[in-house]
């Protein structure tokens, strides 16, 4: 610190004691290492002037001592220079002032990184020495008042501001510059109208729901596009599902299904599908606009899905992963030749050379034969039958009553399932499959995985998964030394204690919290 | 009569001139369509103007100690930064608007490589420049009578180095040489600019730095990544090799900029360079270009093609092709003395100006224009360094002068650049 303060009170004494001129001749004529004080004091010189020198040589030896090297360079500058350095050699003078500011201000900004002083040597009067945001330049531009360039060779002050941290309402303001940004970039290289996109889910509640709802959930509120969720749930609304929803932030529509979920599969999907016509009813009705996809709750979406959808026209298929999860550690047992022609577990759409639909590659569900989960929760690979609505998409025009360019090869919503019939897949609502678009690179890309997890369909889960009563004690903590025991207690005493404790706990523990969810 | 005519078809003319003025300007926007606008600078919307037909430039025939043998010596002069004035060369000898007769041209090219002198490791050396550039003079102004016939206005010499025709990388010094005293009456083509500057001649032509074209090309992503950086730079922020104690190097600028945001998580920056230097220019929405050693850098052409907004940070800095291109529009400026401001400037530009700049920068003839590419393209650097000469004639009074005057001191300079080379 005693190095910064030292050369700069010296050098506004050394400036404010005279003009500028005269100090700087003062200071060449007493000190520095060229010896130019000889030259000044050649002729006669009075006891007082003598003095005088002699104190300012002592001054310089001073300065020269802390500033060293710098000191003679930076006398050497200012004799020797030549006035073409700088842009008009009426700016020699503020030039002269800035390096002598500037210097200062460097040493300042090795030694501390915080602060910078700057001194600046206005027309009238002494500014206050530490003012950071008082710039040399600005002033002595004032002072000199050229109209010349300002901008000038040699050392620069390094401006640091006194609180160099991001302020959170401008980091706000640049997040929000940057969401616009992709905004527009999303317009210019994405889709060009962005379209709504309705998902329907079928679910009920059970042990598994939270875990598949909140991955879908989580899903869907990364979809760069406005959506709906029609959420169809079977048994009833339950507030189970709806505070699940309420907490998901999305735009969503909870129907009711009188139905409860049966407990074997095949009526499962039955039900799911009846669920499922049920929500496209609603669509109807509602004369929702947009693009429908089927998301089963456990099934897991890509984000490219919902941007490849954006493209379909009427109906469209799209490649499904099938993950059929055997849930044992018993395999199928396959046949060395069965492994090698073992296909794709891929349900989609197969072109053609010229890319056109020709026709369907579904699950093969042959090595599977016999056993296959009946019931819900079985631990037994749980297969699809036949066409799973997850890989069709559609546009919900196609579903109103009325609209404008609506294909004849599409049946009208209400003709289906009014016998009666079970629905078994979407190609049932068309009356020519064969105008079914492929998506996603004609079927190549597989956008989305189908799996069907769940648990026993009387396992106990906790209501809302939210613990009431708390938890109680299965095994205790370690032995540690409770805060409560004073300094006096013998350890002795302690391990007494520790052990009476230990035989008390065997008849308060219950029955073991584990086999709740399998 | 007659008068009642002529004002009947000069109000028809100029009605005729308004509606068409006035269609330009409603097409303007939706013409581009959603993504790029139109470049319209000070001159007019001259990007895209066609050199050829407009001048014809004459290629002095030099030997090739002053260019060829120089080349072959060290090929390593087509990779460097001042590569611009050999592919000028080689741009010139297959063009249109070369002429093999002198007596029609509009403008001279002397093909001459100052700064074919490297180091071992790849740095061009300014030493011997000034006396190989004043050798091709006295060659050409014995050989031909050309030069001595407007004492060099109606010649134009590629000079990218970095303080241009002051031939030398230290600004001091550059200042002090100042521009080669045979240089005076000629147009200079150089990246330097700086307003009320020794190297800077009125009537220069301003050229982007040389950037390979390829190598950027290579490194494009697609423009739907969405950009997420804020702030971005990558460079010295100080020069310790150079500058030790600081504050001399950019000014201060760089230094500034580093001691000021390197902890806001808005601001990228930092002196490691990544492999991914290029594709992190992409998902960038400001790119700064702040001053070094000279005012310019390649970075500026690195934005423009990368499409991140230009930050420049230059006090008086004068742009490539400053009139034809509207760079106060396409990129933001900001005073060294503010550059400790420089986070609250960049959050309050609004975000429809944002935007607009995006668009501009998409533009391609604004891209094409700062590249040099192999082989050369329409509406390339190449061609708005012609475009620049075409619109600097025709040649003035003062070009040519009349017999026995003399403008040049030949013994002008230092005593080192008198001697031959």
């Amino acid at each position: 610190m005693m190095k910064q303060l030292l050369p700069q009170s010296q050098l506004r004494r050394s400036a404010a004691a005279s003009a500028a001129r005269s100090s700087v001749s003062g200071v060449e004529g007493a000190g520095g290492p060229d010896g130019v004080g000889a030259g000044a004091g050649a002729g006669g010189r009075t006891a007082s002037s003598s003095t005088f020198w002699f104190l300012l040589h002592a001054l310089c030896c001073l300065i020269s001592l802390f500033l060293g090297f710098r000191f003679s360079r930076l006398l050497f500058f200012l004799l020797f220079s030549s006035s073409a350095l700088y842009a008009a050699t009426s700016n020699n003078k503020s030039a002269v002032l800035r390096a002598i500011t500037t210097t200062t201000t460097t040493t300042t900004t090795t030694t501390t990184t915080t602060n910078t002083f700057t001194l600046s040597f206005a027309a009238a009067g002494n500014p206050p020495p530490s003012n950071p945001d008082n710039l040399t330049a600005a002033a002595l531009e004032e002072a000199a008042g050229s109209t010349q360039s300002h901008v000038v060779v040699g050392r620069h002050g390094i401006r640091i501001r006194p609180w160099p941290h991001p302020d959170p309402v401008e980091v706000m303001r640049a997040h929000r510059i940057m969401e616009r940004v992709q905004e527009e970039q999303r317009r210019w290289y994405g889709v060009r109208e962005p379209r709504q996109v309705l998902v329907v889910t079928p679910t009920y509640s059970r042990a598994f729901q939270a875990l598949h709802l909140t991955g879908l959930l989580h899903s869907l509120r990364n979809v760069p596009y406005p959506l709906t969720w029609i959420v169809v749930e079977a048994g009833g609304v339950t507030n189970a599902t709806a505070s699940m929803l309420a907490r998901s932030s999305l735009t969503f529509v909870h129907v009711p299904f009188p139905e409860k979920m049966p407990l074997e599969w095949a009526d499962r999907h039955a039900t799911e599908n009846r669920m499922r016509l049920h929500a496209l009813r609603v669509i109807r009705e509602r004369k929702m606009d947009g693009v429908v996809v089927f998301a089963d709750d456990s099934n897991v979406h890509s984000m490219e899905l919902f941007d490849e959808v954006q493209k379909v026209q009427w109906m469209a298929a799209v490649s499904v992963g099938i993950l059929a999860h055997t849930g044992t550690a018993e395999q199928p047992r396959l046949t060395e030749e069965d492994k090698k022609n073992m296909p794709l577990p891929v349900q989609g759409p197969a072109c053609n050379s010229s890319g056109h639909l020709a026709g369907w590659h579904t699950f093969n569900t042959l090595p599977f034969s016999g056993k296959t989960a009946t019931v819900v929760g079985e631990a037994a690979p749980v297969l699809p039958k036949g066409l799973e609505w997850a890989g069709f998409v559609m546009n919900s025009r196609m579903l109103w009553k009325e609209a404008e360019g609506k294909p004849d090869w599409v049946k009208d919503l209400d003709a289906v399932g009014e016998n009666g019939e079970e629905i078994e897949n979407p190609l049932t609502l068309l009356n020519d499959a064969s105008y079914v678009e492929p998506l996603g690179n004609c079927g190549k890309k597989v956008l989305l995985w189908w799996l069907r997890v769940e648990a026993r369909a009387d396992s106990k889960f906790p209501q809302g998964w939210v613990i009431e009563p708390p938890l109680e004690v299965v095994v205790p903590a370690k032995r540690t030394p409770w805060p409560e025991t004073t300094m006096d207690v013998s350890s002795e005493m302690l391990d007494a204690k520790q052990e009476q404790e230990d035989r008390q706990l065997p008849r308060t523990t219950t029955a073991s919290c584990w086999g709740y969810v399998f | 009569m007659m008068a009642g005519r002529v004002l009947v078809a000069i109000a028809v003319l100029a009605a005729a001139a308004a509606l068409f003025v006035a269609a330009e300007a409603q097409q303007a926007p939706a013409q581009q369509g959603h993504q790029t606008e139109r470049i319209s600078g000070s001159a007019g919307d001259v990007l895209d103007d066609d050199p050829v037909g407009r001048l014809k430039v004459f290629i002095y025939d030099l030997p090739g100690k002053y260019n060829k043998k120089l080349l072959k010596k060290d090929p390593r002069c087509l990779n460097h930064m001042f590569a611009a004035e050999i592919f000028m060369h080689r741009f010139l000898l297959s063009s249109a608007v070369r002429t093999t007769n002198p007596e029609e041209a509009d403008w001279f090219y002397t093909p001459v490589y100052p700064t074919c002198d490297l180091t071992p490791s790849g740095l061009p050396l300014p030493f011997k420049s000034p006396r190989m550039m004043r050798s091709a003079i006295e060659l050409i102004a014995t050989k031909w009578p050309y030069w001595n016939r407007s004492e060099g206005a109606d010649h134009f010499f590629v000079t990218p180095h970095d303080f241009g025709a002051c031939f030398h990388y230290q600004e001091e010094k550059a200042i002090g040489r100042g521009i080669l005293p045979l240089l005076q009456r000629a147009t200079l083509v150089q990246t330097f600019g700086q307003k009320n500057h020794v190297c800077l001649k009125e009537g220069s032509i301003t050229i982007p730095p040389f950037a390979p074209p390829q190598k950027m090309q290579n490194h494009l992503i697609p423009g739907e990544t969405p950009r997420s950086i804020f702030v971005y730079f990558r460079g010295l922020f100080y020069d310790t090799g150079n500058d030790p104690e600081g504050g001399y190097y950019a000014r201060g600028a760089r230094a500034s900029v580093w001691e000021n945001f390197k902890n806001n998580p808005l601001f990228d920056i930092s002196t490691d360079h990544p492999p991914t230097y290029y594709e992190d220019m992409q998902r960038s929405v400001f790119c700064l270009c702040p001053l070094g050693w000279a005012p310019w850098s390649p970075r500026l052409v690195e934005a423009v093609v990368f499409g991140c907004i230009p930050v420049i940070i230059a006090d008086d800095i004068v742009l490539p092709f400053a009139d034809a291109i509207p760079w106060e529009e396409i990129g933001v400026f900001v005073p060294e003395e503010d550059v400790p401001r420089l986070d609250s400037i960049l959050t309050s530009i609004p975000t429809e100006d944002i935007l607009r700049k995006q668009r501009l920068l998409a533009n391609p003839s604004m891209k094409q224009a700062m590249l040099f590419p192999q082989p050369a393209q329409a509406g390339d650097a190449f061609h708005q360094i012609l475009n620049g000469l075409a619109r600097k004639l025709p040649h003035g009074e003062d070009v040519f002068l009349k017999p026995g005057q003399v403008r040049l001191n030949w013994t002008a300079g230092p005593v080192g650049d008198l001697k031959p080379w």
